[in-house]
């Protein structure tokens, strides 16, 4: 195997296209200004406005973190557009009124934006750099009483839930890129699934960064009451560029009794070229709140692209017997660098959480898996199981694990288990021997170490996923 | 056939094949029997392609020269190595496994691939033969199988893949006697006239149910002895130790 480390090449990144639109743009910086500018785009209300300058002028007072095991150049946060919308400014009502070109941007990209043609019944927000550009299924999840629209969207048709719950799992004091994304966030999903209710398809949001030297800062906002369910899918791709493009989206979600949130992302935003040149920089706040009881919350990713990823999907278990799962595959090849982990934070009664997380280095890179788990006083038996395992691909690449425990109650029963492991000679041969090329071999292994993470991915996104992983690990291995 | 010739094999200055020849012509089966490290293994594992050894000499397969081929092209070429110590590889389901190993073989045959269903039937029928519970296709790649059942397996995997030189590293080793009966049924079953085997073995009892054409004893890196089936009796009795040096081939 040693002879095919040295081949790693450049991979190949499908969605790396660019479509040539005409675009418009906020003037680059950030400033008061800037706010009031994406505030008034959107005609946001006062109450809303006031929010992201109390974000703002938060954000101003604070410094850009250090303690993840990544490096990068300084980011320069005058140097960018917090703003980018395809013209004509759209508001749609029908599907008739996509531009052309942004359609064709997704059927590119295999995502059909034609309620028609999509088979699996799955309904799709797709965002556009700063924009929801349409939302299919709106009418069908509303018979159901679902609301599914864009945030913008939600800010305008159903102010009050969105005031009632924006903030209330990570408010823009709660870390550096939430505060950013806070004062500045431009547009994302809204998800309100009323009690009782099991959410009839599953709902997914697309996101494309299109426009050049544009950060997209959006935010996700899903609420399940009492009793319902509900599983959604976001995916993600951008354009190859040179320079690094920031993404710092905040995503919420909220559980009230007996409610179930199944959220999983399949993470493709370009990872840069083989040298570490552009691809995306990833930091994202992500955190849900088991606030019911027997509530639960379940994060699956798939993360493989960007040049840096920075993540923590966290559970807050707050209402008596919850659950919150955190299931993690982490692809790192070339230059890639990646701090991810999660949070569970047991407050509620006999709440459980599980941990799994996967993490794969190839070429230079760094993957890292950074979790806390925090037993407060209150949390009388609660439990946690976590297992992290790393797979190295050839003798330059890092895995790196920080498991944080803290334990305020003494009957909590937490449990760690670590691993780190190579693609085996001896499994290679014996695929081999049976007729598999080496890539397909090193694919089959490496699938096969995922396969607990894919298994709780919707069923058409897990044959995806193994399809991603064969892509992001092209000239790694094999 | 499988043409053998002066075959010297070494692994970080140490020579464990010193000249080995060997002949296995079409339709036969032959057993090489042999005290522990005195290569047979290494044997199995130069003539299927693994690397990381240092050979010279000859090895042809129906006067195709193995040794430039990479173990899948030779796989695809009908060579099939029952390993000694069936390798787990977890999350991969054996299902999917299998059908991927028989579809890369068909596809290098000009055949068309087998799916998802049709290889199911197919599978199952073999596994019937085998006495194998179908349950063992849904679990993961050797996964947790009993010894014995790692050894089916790859009897299994044997029938599938219909090989042109089978190699049958110990399959044997470590099976009850059910196990072991079904696993002589496996090979007879596959005894043709346009196949040739390979059987790795430390015990008597197999090949007094398979009844090979030819059994060859391996020490000192070469073969020392060649005879009819009753050379593994002998063996039995006398032990390595004892057994009179002359070569009858
Ligand atoms: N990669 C290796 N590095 C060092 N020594 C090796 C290596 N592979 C094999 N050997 C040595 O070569 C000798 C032959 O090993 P091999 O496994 O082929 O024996 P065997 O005849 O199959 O034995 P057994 O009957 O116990 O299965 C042994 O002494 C073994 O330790
Ligand atoms: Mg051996």
């Amino acid at each position: 195997m040693s002879n095919m480390i040295d081949q790693l090449v450049e991979r190949e990144y499908a969605f790396g296209f660019h479509s040539d639109l005409d675009t418009e743009v906020a003037p680059k910086g950030l400033s008061e200004d800037v706010v009031r500018l994406i505030s008034a785009k959107k005609n946001e209300p006062e109450w809303l406005l006031e929010w992201r300058l109390g974000a703002f002028r938060h954000f101003l007072t604070l410094e850009e973190p250090t303690w993840p095991n990544l490096q990068h150049p300084p980011i320069d946060y005058q140097d960018m557009h917090y703003w980018a919308a395809p013209k004509p400014k759209p508001q749609l009502s029908s599907l008739d009124e996509v531009d052309p070109e942004v359609r064709a941007t997704f059927d590119k990209l295999g995502i059909s934006l034609d309620e028609q043609k999509r088979l699996s019944g799955v309904a799709v927000d797709a965002i556009f750099d700063s924009v929801s550009v349409v939302t299919t299924f709106k009418e069908t999840l509303a018979e159901a009483g679902v609301i599914f629209c864009s945030f913008s969207e939600a800010v305008r048709e159903h102010p009050d839930l969105v005031r009632k719950y924006l903030g209330s799992v990570v408010g823009y004091r709660d870390n550096f890129f939430a505060a950013l994304n806070s004062a500045v966030f431009s547009d994302g999903s809204f998800c309100f699934i009323p009690a009782g209710v099991q959410c009839p398809m599953e709902l997914s949001t697309y996101f494309r960064i299109n426009a050049a030297q544009t950060g997209q800062f959006e935010r996700t906002l899903i609420v399940a009451e009492e009793g319902a369910s509900v599983s959604y899918l976001e995916g993600c791709t951008a354009p190859m560029r040179d320079e690094n493009q920031l993404h710092a989206a905040v995503v919420e979600l909220i559980a009230l009794d007996d409610a179930s949130i199944k959220y999983s992302t399949v993470q493709n935003w370009y990872p840069g070229d083989a040298d570490g040149k552009g691809g995306i920089y990833n930091f994202v706040t992500k955190r849900g709140r088991c606030a019911g009881a027997r509530s639960k919350i379940s994060w699956t990713q798939i993360e493989t692209g960007s040049a840096i990823t920075w993540k923590y999907p966290s559970v807050i278990l707050q209402g008596d017997d919850s659950v919150g799962e955190f299931y993690s595959v982490a692809v790192t090849t070339n230059h890639q660098q990646a701090d991810t982990g999660t949070k569970m934070i047991h407050i509620g009664r006999n709440t459980r959480s599980t941990i799994l997380s996967k993490g794969i280095s190839a070429g230079q890179a760094q993957n890292t898996y950074r979790g806390l788990v925090k037993i407060l006083r209150s949390a009388t038996g609660a439990r946690n199981h976590t297992r992290c395992d790393s797979l190295l691909i050839g003798p330059t690449c890092g895995a790196h694990t920080f498991p944080y425990v803290e334990v305020k109650n003494d009957t909590a029963q937490v449990e760690h288990e670590a691993s780190t492991s190579k693609i085996s000679e001896d499994q290679l041969f014996y695929c081999r021997q049976r007729g598999l090329s080496e890539e397909d071999a090193s694919t089959m292994i490496v699938n096969g170490f995922c396969r607990e993470v894919f298994d709780e991915l919707p069923m058409e996104y897990a044959v995806e996923a193994q399809a991603l992983m064969r892509v992001s690990l092209e000239g790694a291995v094999g | 056939m499988l043409h053998i010739a002066n075959l010297h094999v070494s692994v970080a200055d140490q020579t464990i094949l010193d000249g080995l020849d060997l002949d296995v012509p079409s339709g036969e089966v032959h057993a090489i029997m042999g005290p522990n490290g005195s290569g047979k293994t290494t044997l199995s594992n130069v003539l299927s392609g693994r690397d990381g050894y240092h050979i010279t000499g000859t090895v042809t397969f129906d006067g195709v020269d193995l040794l430039p081929l990479t173990p899948e092209d030779r796989a695809s070429a009908g060579v099939f190595l029952a390993f000694q110590h069936p390798v787990e590889i977890p999350g991969v389901g054996n299902m999917y496994f299998l059908r991927t190993a028989v579809n890369s073989v068909r596809a290098h045959r000009g055949l068309p691939e087998l799916g998802a269903g049709e290889f199911l039937g197919v599978a199952k029928e073999h596994m019937a033969r085998l006495a194998m519970d179908p349950a063992f296709l849904s679990r993961s790649v050797n996964a947790g199988f009993s010894g014995g059942e790692k050894k089916r397996n790859e009897i299994l995997q044997m029938s599938l893949l219909e090989p042109r030189l089978a190699i049958l590293d110990e399959t044997d080793s470590g099976l009850d006697i059910d196990a072991l009966r079904v696993v002589a049924q496996g090979i007879e079953r596959l005894r043709s006239p346009d196949r040739s085997m390979l059987i790795i073995t430390h015990h008597t009892q197999l090949l007094d149910d398979v009844r090979p054409d030819r059994v060859h004893v391996l020490q000192g890196g070469r073969i020392v002895r060649s005879g009819g089936p009753e050379l593994a009796h002998e063996l039995e009795a006398a032990g390595y130790e004892n057994l009179p040096s002359e070569v009858s081939v």
